[in-house]
Order: structure tokens, then C-alpha cells, then sequence
């Protein structure tokens, strides 16, 4: 299950990355680490990106990157 | 100060390390921070410089210097690029490393975020590993409070075991303290129990098999705890601006660590992501108790955002804010315009009375007036009054935080051209400077 897969309003837990280089340096940088809770708090009008609450603070993340971004139920 | 030869590129590196003091007594204090915290801020705010600030992350290419005082106390602040982490991950959080570890400041400020504590306490417990003096300095105190997130600055103190100090880096006063405490802290012996970042127990037990031979090495001047885990990393940038030699003893003792991580299943790719894990981990338990944020001020900023990025208003909302601000800078910037085209032209005919005056040849005179004057006089009543105009505006919108959510809403349509969401701001702009450029043109052909 990646993190496109909670709908707005739904918080899970990261389980892991799958992202390489510089784009997984960058999530775990933001704080997308292994054990983080994350919380979807909407999408732009066109469904990408969408907005996730992370850490204290509300980061967009594409779609594309999203499918890198393997989560699991709370 | 702009992205000059200077500040990007090999000069930056080879200035990095490159300290000016006026007195030799003077301190020489690092300032560390995420990006944008509002670091550079404090930095011009504290030494009177006028390095330029800019509200997107990176602004600080290179590590910029400058001198303040208090009292007969002289103190060099290093201004270094701002980072999440000091993994060396890229040249900005190298340099910022380095710095930090070889480049003799006595002393180490953590600028933090009030409003993503626990991201900033990442970097504050990294800082803290390397830097025995280190003061945390949680900024933005009042964006906070505007947010209704409490921060208890003493608990904070506590949890970390070194000084805090809560400030606003755009009021000049409320840095009194920092100062204060920053003497304090540079006078004494360093904070006796300074929070040690705590790892999973076979890194624990890795770190503990390599830290006497560590020791032995390098001597205890810089915590032999992070050098034992950059190894176990293999972190070839450290070893080698630590002189590249490694004596037998420390080969093979990390090699030993590195086989108690092979039985635990921690290969060398993924205790990088192992150690950021835990970092992260310790700085929620830091935060623990010391921040309390309450959900209803989350809830109004929700609440506007789902208006500004919602499928059916999102759109016309942008528009429309878009088209006032284009409104009032084009038509507003007429008004001015011919004022400014009245008083300069007025100046023009008095110039040419002049030259006529002291019997200037006709050419010179044509070439003065008509040309030179008259050319600059157009530009700058055409240009000016619509750019002073449109960027105060364009600054309230970014200060309200909805230029932000113009690039979330229209990422989509721009990463299809291959670009992304916040070059829309820039074509704002570009087409208030191309109107301009209409404007200017049909001027010369009135000429």
C-alpha cells in the first residue's frame, strides 16, 4: 500500500521507501522515515498533488513519488 | 548580493573555512539551521549586514561572516548553509559538517523552527553530537504562537540539556537574551549532560566495539560516538578531510563492527536509514512534553486551505486574485507613471536650457537631451512605478501563505510541461515586466 492510498482525513505509518538517491534523501530529510505517522490532509484541484501532514508540518507530494512511499494500517 | 562568481561554484568551498576576526579574542559561533527558519534573518539582524534573505530554502550558497559585539566581548557569526541533516548527503550539508567539526567555532547556534519543532530537533541532535557548546535557538516564536502551538521552552531545556533560547528573529529585541545566554554558554565549561542521540542496540553495540580504538586514534576531540558510526558508514568525505589515514587497529575494529550489524541484518545501505530513523525518533521523544499544539488552530488553517485548493473554487479563486493583483499594477501604476514622465520631462527642458546656456554644440546637446535623458527619463516613469507596485503585492500574498497553494494548485499542469508548480509565480512576474515592456515600446513609437 503506498501513501496514495489513504484517502483525506486518513493517517497511517511509513513502513518504507522505495525511492533511490536523491528524491529518498529528500524524504527522509522531510521526515518520511520508517515508523513516521503521516496524515493526508487534501489534494489540489486537479488530484495531484496531494497534501500530507508530516512531522508538524504540511509537505505536497506528487503521485508519481507517492508510489514510493509504502505505508501501513495504524 | 546575488548568485555571484563568489558565492557558488569552487570559491565556496575553498572560502568555507576562511575566518576574519578583528580581535584576536574574539568567538567564533556557528549558526546552523534547517532551511528557511528565517536563519539568515537572525544572522543580518544580529551583525547589521545586509546579506540577502529570500523566503525559498538554499538561499545561503555560501557561509557568509559577520561580526557583532556585546559589551567588550567581539563575536564572528558564521552564517552556513542551511540543512535537515549533517549526513553529508549533499555539498551544502558537507560544508556545514565540516564547518562544524574542523572549523574551530567555539561555539554552535541551532536555529529552529517553533512551528516543526521536532523536524528542527533533528539537526539540533545532530549538531549537539559534534559541537559540545551548542545553543538552541527556537525562532518564529510568535508565528507559533499565532498557530496555538505552546512551546515550553524550559522542559525543551531540560530534555536536551543544553540552553534554549525562544526569540523572533524580525524583532531586533527579542535577540537580547540570545546573546546573553550565548556568552554564558561560551564562558563556562561545556553543558555537562548534553542529550546523546540513542541508537538501536546493535548499532549501539557496533559503536561501542569501535569507540576505544576510535579514541586511541583520533583523541577525544571530536565525539568519538559520530566518528565511529561515520565509519561503520563508510564515509569516505570524512575520512578523507580527516587526513585519509586510518591506523590498522581502527581497520580492523570497524570492520568488526561492521560484521555485529551483518548479524543483525544491517548491511551497509541501510544503516544510513537506520541512524536517520532513530535521530528521528529521539527528537519526537525531545519534543515530548514540550510542545503542545492545539487542533483548533489547525483546523481554521485547514479549513482556508480546502477552500484555496478545493476542486470548484480553487481555480476561480486563484484567478480572481490573480487579475485584482494585475488590475491595480497596470492600471494603478498609470497614475504614477505620468507624474513621474511630467517631473522628469520638466527636468529634461531644464537641462537643455542649460546646455544652450553654455553654448554647447546642437549635436551634444541633441545627444543629451533627446537621446540620454529622454530615453531613461521614458524607462524609468514606465518601468518603475508598475514594479513598485506589483512586488509589495506579490510579498503580502506571500506572507499570507497563498503563493504557496497558486503553485499546489497548478503543479499538475505545469510538471506536464515538465516544469513544476512554483514557476508559476516567476511567470507572474514575467508578465508584469513584459507589460511594462508593451507599454515602453508603444512610448518609443509615440516618439
Amino acid at each position: 500500500m503506498s501513501i496514495n492510498d489513504i484517502k483525506t482525513g486518513e493517517r497511517a505509518r511509513v513502513k518504507g521507501l522505495l525511492a533511490h538517491g536523491t528524491m529518498r534523501r529528500r524524504m527522509l530529510d522531510i521526515g518520511l522515515v520508517n515508523g513516521a505517522e503521516v496524515e493526508c490532509v487534501g489534494q489540489s484541484p486537479m488530484g495531484d498533488p496531494r497534501a500530507y501532514l508530516i512531522c508538524g508540518a504540511v509537505i505536497a507530494i506528487r503521485r508519481s513519488d507517492g508510489d514510493n512511499v509504502i505505508i501501513e494500517d495504524i | 548580493m546575488g548568485l555571484t562568481a563568489g558565492s557558488t561554484g569552487f570559491a565556496v568551498s575553498e572560502a568555507a573555512f576562511e575566518i576574519h576576526k578583528k580581535n584576536e579574542r574574539d568567538r567564533v559561533i556557528a549558526i546552523a539551521g534547517n532551511p528557511n527558519v528565517g536563519k539568515s534573518t537572525l544572522f543580518n539582524n544580529l551583525t547589521g549586514l545586509h546579506q540577502h534573505t529570500g523566503n525559498w530554502p538554499g538561499k545561503t550558497v555560501s557561509s557568509a561572516q559577520g561580526c557583532c559585539s556585546v559589551g567588550e566581548q567581539g563575536y564572528v557569526l558564521v552564517d552556513i548553509p542551511g540543512t535537515y541533516s549533517l549526513m553529508a548527503h549533499s555539498a551544502e550539508e558537507e560544508v556545514a559538517r565540516n564547518f562544524i567539526c574542523f572549523g574551530g567555532a567555539e561555539a554552535a547556534v541551532v536555529v529552529c523552527d517553533a512551528t516543526c519543532l521536532q523536524r528542527s530537533m533533528n539537526l539540533a541532535l545532530q549538531v549537539m553530537e559534534i559541537c559540545p557548546k551548542t545553543l538552541v535557538c527556537v525562532n518564529l516564536m510568535d508565528e507559533a504562537r499565532r498557530r496555538k502551538i505552546k512551546i515550553d521552552l524550559k522542559r525543551l531545556e531540560e530534555n536536551l540539556g543544553v540552553p534554549v533560547v525562544g526569540t523572533q528573529a524580525r524583532k531586533k529585541r527579542s535577540l537580547g537574551e540570545l546573546m546573553g545566554r550565548l556568552e554564558e554558554l561560551c564562558a563556562s565549561p561545556p553543558p555537562k549532560s548534553p542529550r546523546r542521540l540513542r541508537y538501536t542496540k546493535p548499532i549501539e553495540e557496533a559503536i561501542s566495539a569501535l569507540e576505544p580504538s576510535v579514541r586511541g586514534h583520533f583523541g577525544g576531540e571530536i565525539n568519538p560516538r559520530w566518528l565511529a558510526l561515520r565509519l561503520l558508514e563508510n564515509d569516505s568525505s570524512l575520512t578523507e578531510e580527516m587526513g585519509g589515514y586510518l591506523s590498522a587497529d581502527l581497520t580492523e575494529a570497524t570492520e568488526r563492527g561492521k560484521n555485529i550489524l551483518a548479524e543483525a541484518g544491517i548491511t551497509a545501505d541501510c544503516l544510513k536509514d537506520r541512524i536517520v530513523s532513530c535521530i528521528m525518533l529521539n527528537a519526537e521523544e525531545v519534543c515530548d512534553g514540550a510542545v503542545e499544539s492545539s487542533p483548533e488552530s489547525c483546523r481554521c488553517d485547514r479549513f482556508a486551505d480546502r477552500i484555496f485548493t478545493s476542486r470548484s473554487l480553487g481555480y476561480p479563486i486563484m484567478l480572481l486574485l490573480l487579475m485584482v493583483v494585475f488590475w491595480i499594477t497596470i492600471v494603478g501604476s498609470n497614475y504614477p507613471s505620468g507624474w513621474l514622465s511630467t517631473a522628469l520631462f520638466a527636468l529634461g527642458d531644464r537641462l537643455r536650457d542649460l546646455l544652450e546656456l553654455i553654448n554647447a554644440p546642437p549635436w551634444l546637446t541633441g545627444l543629451l537631451t533627446d537621446g540620454v535623458y529622454r530615453v531613461l527619463a521614458w524607462v524609468v516613469s514606465v518601468m518603475l512605478p508598475p514594479m513598485a507596485i506589483f512586488f509589495p503585492l506579490f510579498t503580502l500574498l506571500e506572507d499570507s501563505g497563498y503563493l504557496p497553494r497558486v503553485a499546489y494548485n497548478l503543479d499538475k499542469p505545469f510538471h506536464k510541461c515538465s516544469a513544476c508548480g512554483k514557476q508559476a509565480l516567476t511567470m507572474c512576474m514575467g508578465y508584469i515586466i513584459l507589460q511594462s515592456l508593451h507599454t515602453l515600446k508603444k512610448c518609443y513609437e509615440f516618439i
